[in-house]
């Protein structure tokens, strides 16, 4: 039987120590040189720092997970630094350092995790302008601050927890711009004997942070040297700085998902385009299952259970009888985690109409410098003739940062519901590859 | 080049209109120090920086311009998904700034 695991972050780890734990060697692809994923990346061999200064609260389960991960490595075949760029019934295209290689699978369970989900303003494409996963990045792997005054702006808990991140080693950033405003946070959580919302609040104001609610930046200067930016009341402000990282909220990475030919679905909450899948993680395709952030934003927590019951479902599936008790308790926190997540994604929405009335002069692809105006004069009927008319989506990130906002602009232009323009279709190769 | 301490930024390099992207180094910056060349100039960073870490943190403010004439970049993501900090590496071809490791010797060349 043989098995493949995509991604080694919380999903991946999880998966392949369930199959491993029922006597299977799977596969085990990873596009890093290592496993951790991108909250529990860890520094390059010659970082000090250790668990408890680089992952902060989730220390111990960082700590639990690269220890699983060591452990797992021998039991498996595992090949880090690989990346799978397509993906087919039965087989699959890797390479590592130039080497190709194709390889047979009967199941497959893709952890392919997520990226930052951003809304393109003018200037966003110069130096100095990041997401914000690339400016913790930064901090968590390479020890650095994108820049000396740093605005951040977003939405969400790694706003936040960024800000503070940046604040306890010494680089406070200048400006922090969330574009909920808090009266929708604090509302989109009833029933939860938790509120993210308030959590987030008490501990940005414990940070000593100051937060501007409700709102958004509209341009980056010439040369990364200043942000202009709106606030709750409808002022222009203009801040100097040198750096500007932005992200509102993550997708998920489905590229794999969608050249298996998995079907997707739309979600409205998300705003975003998702493969489907049953409880237990199993696409529509057969032998394909989705696990963690790469199915559907849902976290490291998430993560790690989808990714035993994703590996639970692939042994039912071969005839193995897990226990059931297992499988129900793994149900059950699966869906209190996610009735959790979707107050968060009520709390902390994606700003589709900034999205859509961006200036016409935004580079809304930066791969292929195209327009929000090429876009709109398309006035494609879907957004894959709006790709074809303006190469929007066609450069090498694949649409996967200009995806999101350029539906929000074509459907605005069309006067059409957002999920009546579609989704970009997916490619191989998934990255770019000397073939 | 470096402070020896190696806690303070290098704030020069980038003349104006390049892109002026200066990371600065917080954490963890006494590592060794490894020499390496950009655009055929000696340069220096520290072992364990990727490359994109040891150009902007160098004070060199990009890693390519745009082929499309809109400017200098400096990638985005950090984490090999937008694909906009392609650097050549000589002997090696065009890699990912943000996912490779800075090698002692390397011979970096900007587009
Ligand atoms: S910075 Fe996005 S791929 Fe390197």
């Amino acid at each position: 039987m043989s098995v493949v695991v995509v991604g080694a972050g919380p999903a991946g780890v999880r998966a392949v120590e369930r199959l491993v734990a029922a006597g299977l060697r799977p596969i085990w692809i990873e596009e890093a040189p290592d496993g951790g994923g991108r909250v529990f990346q860890k520094p390059p061999p010659g970082f000090s720092r250790g668990h408890r200064a680089l992952y902060g609260a989730d220390h111990g389960r960082a700590f639990a997970l690269h220890a699983a991960l060591a452990a797992l490595k021998p039991l498996t075949d595992w090949r880090p630094d690989t990346l799978v760029w397509n993906l087919r019934p039965g087989d699959l295209d890797v390479v590592s350092d130039g080497t190709h290689e194709r390889l047979g699978w009967e199941r497959i369970i893709l952890c392919t995790g997520a990226m930052d989900r951003v809304v393109p303003i003018p200037g966003w494409t110069q130096p100095g302008v990041t997401s914000l996963g690339a400016a913790q990045i930064a901090l968590k792997t390479q020890g650095l601050a994108i820049g000396r005054r740093v605005a951040l702006c977003g939405t969400g808990p790694l706003l936040l927890l960024l800000a503070q991140q940046l604040t306890k080693v010494g680089a406070p950033p200048v400006l922090v711009l969330e574009s909920a405003a808090w009266s929708t946070t604090l509302r989109a959580v009833p029933g939860l004997a938790w509120n993210p919302a308030a959590a987030l609040r008490g501990m940005a104001w414990r940070a000593g942070l100051k937060v501007q609610t409700g709102a958004v930046p509209l341009r980056v200067e010439e040369g990364c040297t200043a942000l202009r930016w709106r606030d709750s009341r409808g002022w222009e402000h203009r801040t100097e700085v040198d750096a500007v990282a932005m992200g509102w909220g993550l997708k998920p990475e489905t590229q794999l998902a969608d050249l298996a030919g998995a079907r997707f679905a739309f979600d409205r909450l998300q705003r975003l385009w998702l493969p489907e899948r049953d409880a237990a993680g199993r696409a529509s395709v057969p032998g394909v299952y989705l696990a963690g952030d790469g199915a559907s934003i849902g976290g490291s927590v998430v993560a790690e259970l989808a990714g035993t019951r994703a590996a639970l479902a692939v042994l039912q599936d071969i005839g193995e009888k897990p226990d059931p008790l297992e499988t129900t308790l793994l149900d059950r926190a699966l869906a209190r985690e996610a009735r959790f997540r979707r107050a968060l994604e009520r709390a902390f929405p994606y700003p589709h109409a900034l999205a859509a009335a961006m200036p016409d002069e935004t580079l809304l692809c930066r791969c292929e410098a195209i327009t929000a105006a090429e876009m709109r004069a398309s006035a494609a009927p879907e957004i894959n003739r709006g790709k074809a008319a303006t190469r929007v989506g066609m450069g090498r990130c694949q649409g996967r940062l200009c995806g999101p906002p350029a539906a929000e602009v074509l459907a605005q232009a069309i006067g059409c519901d957002i999920a009546e323009v579609g989704r970009l279709r997916g490619q191989m190769p998934v990255k770019p590859v000397v073939l | 080049m470096l402070d020896p301490k190696g806690r303070v930024v290098m704030v020069s390099g980038a003349p104006r209109g390049v892109g002026r992207a200066i990371a600065e180094r917080l954490l963890d910056q006494d590592r060794p120090v490894v020499d390496f060349f950009l655009d055929g100039a000696p340069a220096q960073a520290r072992a364990g920086d990727t490359l994109l870490t040891a150009i902007l943190a160098g004070g060199h403010g990009h890693v390519r311009h745009s082929e499309f004439g809109d400017g200098p970049r400096a990638g985005f993501c950090w984490m090999g998904a937008c694909q906009d900090c392609f650097v050549l590496v000589e002997g090696r071809g065009a890699r990912r700034a943000c996912g490779t490791l800075l090698e002692p010797g390397m011979k970096l060349r900007r587009r």
